[in-house]
Order: C-alpha cells, then sequence, then structure tokens
C-alpha cells in the first residue's frame, strides 16, 4: 500500500512539483510567505534555543515522552530539500510525509488543513528561500506503546478533519479573515481548548479553554466571557494584547507571551483587527454559575482572605492599586479581570509565585515585570493573596488552598 | 538680598518636592529603568545589592558588559536557571542592554565581610590560591584577570567582591561539572576544572571574608594583560 502510494506519488511529482520555486517565483511570493509562516508560528517549535533558524531540534515535552522538532530548512540531505509544493501542502493538509507516513500531531495539522493551497505554497516558497542546514533531525522518544505510529490513526479517527478553511458568506470579509488566522495558521485551539487524555481535542470543545499538559499554565477559554472569552472587550484592547502583548484589560505572560512575541507582533493591523473581530464574535453568553463554591470550609477561606488583605496591601497595591485598578497598561487590573477570576487559579498562582514579563514586542519594546514571589511568600501567604485578588473588588473567583499553591512551587518553569 | 534668595530657594524646593518634574503620565508607572526591573529586586536588592539570600547575587556595580553576558545566557538557556530562564526568554537584546546598564552604573556599598566558620588554615589556603594561585597545577591567581583589587575589568570580567561562599562555591562547582558554561575559549571552566573541592570551599571563604576597597569600580578596559585568552573579555 505504502509503496503503492509512493509510486503514484513519482508519477504525479513531476506534473504538480513545478520548476524551482525561489528561481521562478516573484520575491513577493517568498516575502507572503515568511509572513505566513510568521502567523504559523513555525518558528517556535521548529527553532532550537541557541539552533539554526528551522533546523528543529526543539525537545518538546509531551505527556507520552519527548518529541524533537524536524529540520525545515531546505537541506536536501536532513531537511525538505527534496519536498515539492504538493508535498508541503500535503503535510500541512493531511499531516502526511510525503511516503505518506503520519505526523504527531504536536505539528498543528488539524489546524493547518485549513490553510488554503496558494497559502502553504508561499510558506514553502519561503522555507525554499532560507539558507539550508545540515542537521539530522533526532529520534523521539516516546514511551511504549507510543512509540507506534499507527496509533495515530486511531488519533487522527476521534479529532482529525481535513479540509480547507470554508468562509460562512453570511459573515463580513473581516470577521472569515480573522476565522481563518484564529482556525488555521494561528492554531489557537491546540492549547485553547481542552486537551484530553488522549492528546486530541474534540470539535464541541473548541477554544473551550484547557491546561497545557507539561507545562501547567492554563489556556483560558476563548468563548466563555468568565475566562479569556473577549465578548465585552473593545476590539482595540483585543488587538492591542495580540500585537504588543499589552493592553487596558490585562498582560500576556507564559506560553502566550511566546505567541505574541515570536508571531502575533508580525502581523499587519489589518489581520490583527480581523482576529479581534472574530474573537470577539464567538463569545458565548454566560451560562454557566459564578464559580462562588469552594471546597474550603467558610471560616478557613474568611481567615485566609483577611490574612490576604494583609499581603496585598504590603506587596500589590503599590503597582495594582488599592482597590486592584492597577495602571494599565502596563501595570495590569486585576479587579473584574477574567483572568484572576476563572474556575482554574493555576495561571494567577504562577505569577504570584514566579512573577514574568510580557513579551518585549515592537510596540512595547521596554515592558514592566511583575516580581516573582516564591522566596518571599510562604504557601499561605501565596494562597491567601491569590483569594484575596479572587474575591475582592467583586471579583467572582473562589479561594484557593495552601496545598495547591504548594504543588505549583515545583511545576516546570520554561 | 540674600534672605530672599534663600526664601525663593527654599520656596522652588518646597514646589519641586510638592511636584516632582518626571515624564511620567498620570496613573502610569514611572518612565524609568529602576521601575521596569522590580521584577529582579526580589531577589536582588532594589539596586541590585543582593539579598539576604546567600545564592542569589549582587549585581550592582559589575561591568555591563559582564551583566549583559549573563542576561543573554540565561535568555538563551546556555545559563540554566529556571527562574531566570522564564523571566528572560521573550525581552528583546537592546532591553537587555539597558537592564545592564542600569546595574553596572548602581553602587550600593559593598556588605561586610561575611562571617565564617572555616578554619586559619583554610582562610590562608584561600588567601594564596587568590593571590599567587598554584603555578604548579597551572591555577592562575584570581587577581590576575578579576583585577588587582577584585573588581573585575570592563567590559566582561565581573567583580568577586560583595558575594556570599555559597553563591561563589555553587558558582565555581557549576564551571567544574559543566553546568556553567561561557564563550569559547571558556577560561573559567578551564581554571575551575583543575580546582579540588577544597580549594572551592577555601577560595569562596576568603574571597567572601574580604573588606571592601576604597575604590569598587572595575577597572577600565585594557588596564592590565590577561594571562590567557578568555571568550567573555575578546581583545
Amino acid at each position: 500500500m505504502l509503496s503503492r502510494a509512493r509510486i503514484l506519488g513519482l508519477l504525479l511529482l513531476p506534473l504538480l512539483a513545478g520548476p524551482d520555486a525561489r528561481a521562478q517565483q516573484p520575491g513577493d511570493l517568498v516575502n507572503r510567505g515568511e509572513y505566513l509562516a510568521r502567523a504559523g508560528d513555525c518558528i517556535a517549535c521548529h527553532t532550537a534555543p541557541e539552533g539554526r533558524t528551522f533546523a528543529g531540534g526543539r525537545a518538546m515535552p509531551t505527556p507520552f515522552g519527548t518529541l524533537y522538532s524536524s529540520n525545515i530548512t531546505p537541506d536536501r540531505e536532513t531537511g525538505i530539500g527534496k519536498w515539492t509544493t504538493e508535498d508541503f501542502y500535503k503535510a500541512m493538509h493531511t499531516g502526511r510525509f510525503p511516503d505518506g507516513g503520519l505526523m504527531y500531531p504536536a505539528m498543528p495539522f488539524a489546524s493547518y488543513t485549513k490553510v488554503t493551497q496558494a497559502d502553504s505554497a508561499a510558506i514553502f516558497a519561503y522555507l525554499k528561500s532560507i539558507p539550508p542546514v545540515n542537521q539530522r533531525n533526532r529520534e523521539h522518544d516516546l514511551r511504549f506503546p507510543y512509540s507506534n505510529r499507527q496509533l495515530i490513526l486511531g488519533w487522527r479517527t476521534l479529532f482529525f478533519t481535513e479540509g480547507e478553511y470554508k468562509p460562512d458568506p453570511s459573515k463580513s470579509d473581516e470577521w472569515n479573515r480573522g476565522a481563518y488566522l484564529v482556525e488555521g495558521l494561528g492554531h489557537c485551539g491546540m492549547c485553547h481548548s481542552p486537551i484530553n487524555a488522549l492528546g486530541g481535542t474534540s470539535q464541541s470543545d473548541a477554544f473551550k479553554g484547557g491546561l497545557i499538559p507539561m507545562q501547567n499554565w492554563y489556556a483560558p477559554s476563548l468563548t466563555f466571557n468568565r475566562e479569556a472569552g473577549l465578548g465585552d472587550w473593545s476590539l482595540k484592547d483585543i488587538a492591542d494584547l495580540l500585537k504588543t502583548g499589552v493592553s487596558a484589560r490585562g498582560v500576556v505572560y507564559g506560553p502566550m507571551a511566546e505567541v505574541v512575541h515570536n508571531s502575533l507582533q508580525y502581523l499587519t493591523d489589518e489581520d490583527t483587527n480581523a482576529m479581534a473581530v472574530y474573537l470577539k464574535s464567538i463569545a458565548e453568553p454566560t451560562t454557566r454559575p459564578a464559580a462562588s463554591s469552594t471546597a474550603l470550609p467558610t471560616t478557613e477561606s474568611s481567615l485566609l482572605i483577611s490574612l490576604g488583605k494583609t499581603v496585598y496591601d504590603a506587596r500589590c497595591a503599590s503597582c495594582h492599586g488599592a482597590q486592584g485598578e492597577g495602571q494599565p497598561p502596563h501595570w495590569p487590573p486585576l479587579a473584574n479581570n477574567q483572568s484572576i477570576e476563572m474556575e482554574s487559579a493555576v495561571n494567577a498562582i504562577r505569577m504570584v509565585l514566579n512573577g514574568g514579563y510580557p513579551p518585549g514586542t515592537e510596540g512595547n519594546p521596554r515592558p514592566y515585570g511583575m516580581p516573582p514571589f516564591a522566596g518571599l511568600l510562604s504557601d499561605n501567604e501565596v494562597a491567601a493573596v491569590v483569594s484575596y485578588i479572587r474575591t475582592a473588588w467583586g471579583n467572582r473567583g473562589a479561594p484557593v488552598s495552601a496545598r495547591e499553591a504548594n504543588e505549583l512551587r515545583s511545576v516546570p518553569l520554561n | 538680598m540674600l534672605l530672599r534668595v534663600i526664601i525663593i530657594g527654599l520656596g522652588l524646593g518646597f514646589f519641586a518636592l510638592t511636584f516632582p518634574v518626571s515624564a511620567q503620565a498620570p496613573g502610569q508607572p514611572p518612565d524609568t529603568m529602576a521601575a521596569r526591573v522590580e521584577a529582579c529586586t526580589p531577589c536582588h536588592g532594589n539596586q541590585g545589592q543582593g539579598t539576604s539570600d546567600v545564592y542569589f547575587p549582587r549585581l550592582a556595580g559589575k561591568p555591563a558588559g559582564y551583566l549583559y553576558n549573563q542576561l543573554l545566557a540565561f535568555k538563551n538557556g546556555r545559563r540554566k536557571y529556571p527562574p531566570m530562564n522564564y523571566l528572560l526568554e521573550y525581552l528583546g537584546d537592546p532591553y537587555l542592554q539597558e537592564m545592564a546598564d542600569y546595574f553596572a552604573e548602581q553602587r550600593p556599598p559593598l556588605p561586610a565581610p561575611a562571617a565564617n566558620d572555616v578554619s586559619k588554615e583554610v582562610l590562608q589556603h584561600g588567601q594564596t590560591l587568590v593571590g599567587r594561585g598554584d603555578p604548579a597545577r597551572q591555577i592562575p591567581a584570581c587577581g590576575s584577570c578579576h583585577g588587582p583589587g577584585l573588581t573585575g575589568m570592563e567590559p566582561g570580567i565581573p567583580g568577586l567582591l560583595g558575594l556570599r561562599p555559597n553563591y561563589i562555591s555553587s558558582q565555581l562547582g557549576a564551571w567544574r561539572y559543566g553546568t556553567r558554561t561561557a564563550k569559547s575559549p571558556d577560561c573559567m571552566q578551564q581554571v575551575a576544572a583543575r580546582l579540588t573541592e577544597a580549594d572551592v570551599t577555601a577560595v569562596a571563604a576568603y574571597l567572601a571574608n574580604r573588606p571592601a576597597p576604597v575604590a569598587i569600580a572595575p577597572a577600565p578596559k585594557g588596564a592590565y594583560v590577561l594571562p590567557f585568552a578568555c571568550g567573555s573579555e575578546p581583545d
């Protein structure tokens, strides 16, 4: 079967491959490809720290073992130098190597399948234009049984629907452009969807938020207004956040700082605005009840919250304000800040423990940072201050326990 | 007349205090590096003077080139300390240079020499290694690179004073085991590889025990010739 596919591929090759992209295509195709490769954030995975650009080799820990990203430079021996434009489209669209082999879904082909053939060709033309790097791909280090690639077939049956983005004629061009970027190249759903035990996202849960495996950051729901649903954000605030990393409503840290740093800051204002229009539109009306229930006994949580106010006034109020109003965009507001109120307190606890800098971007090259308090506050104080900010000033989050704070002291930071 | 000048002067002083002159927009954080590096201060102190945690180093007054190299190494993961790697990962290099310049310019006084519980002999051994090295084992004196006053040299060689013995010995250990590396030729790796555990303890105790010199600024670039090539201090 496989060999038949290969023969078929060889027969088709002369028809589909076409002449060398770099020699024949105008420079603007390469430029457009570079822009689209930014939108797809290819560099985040396909470049190792201090490694050569797009030469792969970045370790990507997963619950199933460690994957190593591949060399996508045009090196003929170790990269994709022998691939054709059609091979590349097939990889993006179907998640299969030119020989028909199955890609691990760490490659977001479930999103990239929505990318048009023309855009895929532009990205390929760009990748063909960068300097080739001779660097052999490192073998994946997956535990049995995940080392068996045939298992991917099962994953694909459950979670993969092949198909380019189909514009919704009832919506504006801008909305459709935003949807195309968010659902396709942006592959936002890779993090902003609940990841189940099989490492997949079911369609009905798209953009409903989830804890990112191994990183232990919570990627909030993009549809639920009590998380990062953007229904009551202005388009400007959404676009500011995507483009600069800071906004009047909140600031990005952690994995989202990477996305803004490597990808979103390079998008045109038109594309950022289109994403904002789409993201604002997918927010659903709040249907879930307010998360006021807590595992903590009432007396314990009221003691916590009174300690929390003491900690807050001493450590936090000088920047975030006595009423949690902050000094946006650089010192984010905590009052009416969804990322603090949402059901998962993971991000708020992590920020108190480890602090953080928003990404340096063209629009905000010298960001202000949040100090790490891991060395200054006890588990109890961390739990107290997070409980306080989650419940003060009209915020409607639930208190957290010292145990939750303690558990997050030891998670990997990067 | 003089009195009037004084009164006006006091008046201006009063106004200056009441309405501090700054570019700060209302409701915005101060547009200063001090405000931007607040994330550094719980571990390194407001002026980079260090804190009570013995493993967190003083930054103040170290050469900007040295501090910049460290910030880059943390950002790129070459120097491994997850809390630092995490903080710096997505910051631009020019901004890291500004942070380095900021801490290099700070001049808080050096702390009092650290108390230590090592014997006189150990301190004596440390003094010998720091001051003269051990030519038989090809160990240069610390001062031959870090300066006669151990205050370092612009742009890349750090001063060794104001650090706690725990920090010095942990860093020397990291060099020995290869978990801390620098640009090739990695001179500190070569030197540290020749040290024994006992040498490290002695050097750390002696350095932390030094009283502050009158001048704590690093020597200017090229003030003396290094005994061997060092990637962190290019010619």
